[in-house]
């Protein structure tokens, strides 16, 4: 598989604080990546820098190459727009436009860039996303209500549908479970299985049985560097470092 | 149970308010009130026609200058104000927002009355636009504030530009108190007297054009209330009861009208 991300000597800072500490890492094309490590370890910020979200914050940059299909995404004249646009991301609470029913939500990504469509391409488009996120057979009937009206395990959904309607190849999930029940998370994690191979995904999780699950690869982190990186088994059954160990086994954290 | 009394607390003066208006009022209204011009001292009948459309045209105008640089600013200082330059423009906001408006007149009758060499409607509404600035900026500013952080990632992320974001995504959930903060700016400015004394001067006749003197009800009401005469005063009672009506219908339509399609949640 070739590598979707490599990430090179990448360092992060929130003003003075250095959130990120040499990281490098690479991730495989349409392979599904969990980050797991303590709170305050750096995998949100992580995540963040792979599609330029980190410098939105006042007082955040980030340095290093992060390189998307080989490009790095860091260059000075890369639009950091565009790479947004190929780089979705998931947020930890479902955050759905209040102001947009549920079809706006899912076009979003294009009715707010400005594109224009004709009315039948627009629903095609979300239909094709909210089947993609499995939510379609729940709010087929009520597209024009409010997106804020869902539960937060279907709202979580729409967000995923509305990142997947802008076609983006690789999808940042932060915490996407977090707020969400189990039976919600379940219907995420088969989602995210569903979206293995067509997209690159990326997820940062607490929760140790759901990186299992769900990932090929897994990276622990702690106190803002990379421990370790390998396959998900390996790390679960078999890892180098006696951190990631005392991690998984609960044994800190 | 304290909730009740409070609200009690806030509505009953303005529903004395009112209804004294009415009391005093109600009787004078008829359709010429509505319909013609304010006739001259011991003729019978008579409206206020000209002050209603006067008051209507200086609030319009006002409302060009005042609503984009205000909400504009408000956004601005908002989204952007975080350095010296938005404490400073806060603050003079803030100081704005202090000055009595009768200073502000005079401001109006110095930059505009004198080289135009007339009282005109584009004084008076320069006036009441200044006026209006420092509250719809402020107010905005607020209300764009209130709107999640989680919503404009939300946009970024999709790839969505940060002005698009600002315009589409953050003033449009702001939208509702943004709203609110105009009209309270309007009703303001719809009763203000001082500013206008000297600049719109006020006009007994239909003014011609909006370099000339206009008639307002607040000036209107104002003149006749000091005047000896019964009748004038029955006629600002009247005046004064259109006026309140007049506010309370604004908001009213301005907010079903704009009454978006869904309510951001509180």
């Amino acid at each position: 598989m070739p590598n979707k991300l490599e990430v090179h000597h990448l360092n992060a800072w929130f003003g003075a604080v250095h959130a990120l500490r040499d990281i490098s890492l690479v991730v495989p094309d349409g392979a599904v990546t969990a980050m797991i490590g303590p709170s305050g370890c750096g995998k949100s910020t992580l995540i963040r820098c792979l599609n330029r979200m980190h410098e939105v914050v006042p007082g955040a940059r980030a340095e290093g190459q992060v390189l998307l299909d080989g490009h790095n995404i860091y260059e000075p004249g890369v639009d950091a727009v565009q790479v947004r646009a190929r780089v979705g991301m998931v947020f930890q609470k479902p955050n759905p436009f209040p102001t947009m029913s549920i079809f706006d939500n899912v076009v979003a990504g294009l009715r707010l860039n400005g594109v224009r469509r004709s009315r039948r391409e627009l629903a095609a488009l979300a239909e094709r996303s909210l089947r993609q996120a499995a939510l379609w057979d729940e709010v087929k009937d009520q597209l024009t209500a409010s997106g804020v009206s869902l539960s937060g395990g279907q709202q979580q959904r729409l967000c995923i549908a509305r990142t997947l309607a802008v076609e983006p190849e690789v999808i940042l999930m932060d915490e996407p479970c977090s707020a969400l029940d189990p039976i919600a998370t379940t219907k995420i994690e088969e989602l995210i299985h569903e979206l293995k191979g067509a997209y690159t995904i990326l997820i940062v999780t607490h929760n140790m049985q759901q990186a299992a699950r769900v990932s090929d690869y897994t990276a622990f982190m702690y106190l803002g560097k990379l421990v370790e990186f390998g396959p998900t088994e390996k790390i679960f059954t078999t890892p180098e470092q006696k951190e990631t160990e005392d991690y998984i086994t609960g044994r800190f954290g | 149970m304290t909730a009740v009394v409070c609200t009690l607390a806030v509505l009953t003066p303005l529903f004395l308010i009112f209804g004294y208006l009415l009391l005093e009022g109600f009787s004078s209204l008829n359709v010429s009130f509505f319909t013609q011009l304010p006739k001259p001292v011991g003729e019978v009948g008579g409206g206020m026609a000209n002050a209603i459309a006067g008051s209507l045209t200086l609030i319009g105008m006002a409302c060009l200058l005042g609503l984009p640089i205000g909400v504009l600013a408000g956004l601005y200082l908002a989204e952007y104000g975080h350095g010296s330059f938005g404490w400073a423009v806060r603050f003079c906001a803030d100081v704005l927002n202090g000055v009595p408006s009768i200073v502000i007149g005079i401001y109006a009758y110095t930059l505009v009355v004198l080289p135009m060499k007339s009282f005109s409607a584009y004084a008076g509404a320069c006036a009441l636009g200044v006026i209006m600035l420092p509250i719809v900026a402020r107010t905005t500013e607020e209300m764009v504030k209130l709107v999640p952080n989680s919503l404009r990632e939300a946009a970024l992320g999709l790839g969505v530009p940060t002005w698009r974001t600002t315009i589409w995504v953050v003033l449009r959930t702001a939208r509702g108190g943004i709203i609110t903060g105009i009209m309270l700016a309007v009703a303001r400015i719809a009763g203000e007297t001082a500013p206008l004394l000297f600049t719109a001067f006020g006009n007994q006749f239909w003014q011609r054009g909006l370099g000339g003197p206009i008639s307002s009800l607040p000036v209107q009401i104002y003149t006749y209330a000091i005047s000896p005469f019964d009748d004038w005063h029955r006629q600002a009672w009247a005046g004064a009861l259109v006026l309140l009506t007049l506010i309370f219908l604004t908001s009213l339509s301005v907010r079903l009208l704009t009454r978006g399609q869904f309510r951001a949640p509180r």
